[in-house]
């Protein structure tokens, strides 16, 4: 069930909308903001307000990297692999934060903290090798500045 | 040397606010031209001035909206949209512009809507630029506040409604057609053309498509003419560009110069050249879809058609380089992982090559390939190329593909014959 809060975030999306399905990203986006991922409960309810078959939401749903149609951790890693993030040293930073956390790409560290993905370029190629952590940049990302930017996530 | 586009941009410094943009001559094109220029007068100002649009093909700005239907016939809704998706690897100049200077854009846009007339207007902002998108929502606040946006503008009796939509991450989005199915909601594959956006766009309305560096060029066009514009710029272009370098140099980074301006300028003056102890061993002149090019090159002027007749594309005009002690085969597998994860899958090319395409590399960077795999990778670059596929993604996939296969064919040949990738230790 969608929360009252959530339900009134996505009429006011409609309000802007020609048609009720243009809001698909930004509904499914309210519902995520909380929950941290769209259940197919949730993906059910929000068809229903976009006047969508379930079947036409979870299309769209899926076609985009950062719609999480299966939960994620409390965080969520998107580590830069294209070409010039990969040639500043990709595969060492991903082999590191995967042996410190335990995880590979697509998986959640069993304490629900993180999530790591592989990421396309995240337009900071001056920057590479470059990483978010949910909404933050980081760039140039060594391994000695890796712990540092873990612990401020908990 | 003129800087129109980054006058305005503080590094590490919050953008103009829109008091302290107009002390800075902002929105002064805005004032003219609703006071004085008709839409056609703006239409042929920037047809005069040759503008070129920077999203990557080049084409010419002005003849791109003289394809909307204009005048009392026509529809009442038409649509501008702004495209900030920037996904392309190799290209983060967009991300400069739109967190420097948003009433820089907002501005461009206005004109932009009113050389169409343009009811409604979008920036398309690609996922992850979450600044950008909280700057720019304020400077559209405050926009709407002092009717630069909105019913009316200035009194003109011209509006304009704006609106940012944030994508959800998908390197299609940034494909005209596919970015207007991702508006209304659909999943975000191309559309076929004909119909051209201008004539059925958005909701089946007429619609323009630019790019963020091409709108922001607008406003100093309108304020300056087309002849300035055109004596800012190089021999074959007019203007100037955001050009950008990233890879093993020592001063990665983004810098505005007149167009054409040399390859060698940007890699070696500007970039500061190589970090010690790696050469230059070749460049992509704009993101990931442009053909390799090699130190030979260096003195190619970057603009349109200089790139053109080298063999390669100037794209998004931000140089990658790679260098002497970077795995060619590891690099342009990495580049085909990327274009294979983000297909759309709606032909069958492009869905069922690039996964090839990227195993046959893999194979090959980890010692598993055979010589007949090179013939395969070359039959895939035909496939996968011009005209065979719904989209230029797939043929933007092949181009360094095939460029690679005739710069470091030794590279490949020595992978397969020594059955180890030569970069890495045994
Ligand atoms: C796969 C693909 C991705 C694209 N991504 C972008 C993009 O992120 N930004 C952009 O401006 N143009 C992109 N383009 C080009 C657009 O389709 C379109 O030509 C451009 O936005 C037009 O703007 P301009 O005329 O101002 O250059 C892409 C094209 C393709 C085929
Ligand atoms: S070429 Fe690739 S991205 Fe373009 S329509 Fe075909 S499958 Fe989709």
């Amino acid at each position: 069930m969608l929360t009252e809060q959530e339900k009134q975030e996505i009429s006011e999306e409609l309000k802007h909308c020609e048609r009720p399905e243009a809001a698909a990203i930004e509904a499914l986006r309210v519902v995520q903001k909380k929950r941290g991922w769209v259940s197919d409960a949730s993906l059910r309810d929000v068809a229903a307000q976009l006047s969508m078959t379930p079947a036409e939401l979870d299309a769209v749903a899926t076609f985009y990297s950062f719609i999480f149609r299966k939960p994620v951790g409390r965080h969520v890693i998107a580590l830069c692999d294209s070409m010039v993030c990969w040639s500043l040293g990709h595969d060492d930073l991903y082999k590191l934060i995967s042996t410190k956390l335990g995880i590979g790409y697509g998986e959640t560290t069993g304490d629900n903290r993180f999530t790591l993905l592989p990421a396309s370029c995240l337009g900071a190629c001056d920057r590479a090798p470059a990483m978010m952590v949910d909404d933050e940049l980081f760039g140039p990302v060594t391994p000695e500045t890796i712990d540092e930017i873990l612990s401020k996530y908990s | 040397m003129e800087r129109p586009l980054t006058k305005n941009i503080r590094p590490n410094e919050d953008p103009l606010s829109l008091m302290e943009y107009e002390q800075a001559g902002g929105y002064r094109a805005v004032r003219t031209m609703l006071s004085t220029m008709s839409p056609q007068d703006v239409q042929v100002q920037v047809k005069a001035s040759n503008l070129r649009g920077r999203g990557g093909a080049g084409f010419p700005t002005g003849m791109k909206w003289s394809f909307v239907p204009m005048g009392e016939n026509a529809p009442k809704q038409k649509y501008f949209i702004v495209n900030a998706d920037e996904m392309e690897p190799g290209a983060f100049k967009d991300r400069y512009l739109l967190e420097g200077d948003p009433h820089q854009l907002i501005e461009g846009i206005v004109v932009a809507a009113y050389a169409i007339q343009a009811s409604h207007a979008y920036i398309f902002l690609r996922q992850g630029y979450g600044r950008a998108e909280l700057l720019l929502n304020k400077a559209i606040a405050e926009a709407y506040e002092n009717k630069l946006l909105g019913e009316n503008i200035l009194g003109s009796g011209f509006s304009l409604d704006l609106r940012i939509h944030t994508s959800a991450g998908r390197y299609i989005c940034g494909e005209e057609t596919a970015l207007i199915n991702a508006l209304e909601g659909k999943r975000a594959t191309p559309r076929a053309k004909p119909p051209f956006p201008q004539v059925s766009g958005l909701w089946g309305r007429p619609t323009v498509v630019n790019n963020v560096e091409t709108v922001v060029n607008l406003p100093h066009i309108v304020n300056n003419g087309a002849d300035w514009f055109k004596s800012i710029g190089g021999i074959n272009d007019s203007g100037t560009k955001i050009y950008g370098v990233s890879g093993r140099v020592r001063n990665p980074g983004l810098w505005e110069l007149p167009m054409g301006t040399m390859v060698s300028d940007l890699i070696e003056e500007q970039a500061g050249g190589m970090m010690d102890g790696y050469r230059l061993r070749a460049f992509m002149p704009g993101g990931a879809s442009t053909d390799f090019l090699t130190p030979d090159h260096m003195n190619v002027r970057m603009d349109f058609d200089s790139v053109m007749k080298a063999g390669s594309r100037m794209g998004t005009g931000t140089i990658t380089v790679l260098d002497d002690r970077t795995c060619p085969v590891g690099f342009v597998h990495s580049l085909e992982k990327f274009f294979r994860r983000e297909s759309c899958g709606w032909c069958t090319p492009c869905r069922e090559g690039l996964p090839w395409i990227e195993r046959t590399l893999q194979a090959i960077e980890t010692g598993k390939g055979e010589m007949s795999d090179l013939d395969l990778l070359t039959e895939q670059c035909r496939l996968l190329g011009p005209g065979n596929t719904f989209c230029a993604l797939a043929p933007g996939a092949v181009e360094p593909l095939q460029s690679a296969l005739k710069y470091f064919l030794e590279d490949f040949e020595s992978h397969i014959n020594n059955k180890h990738c030569p970069w890495k230790s045994i």
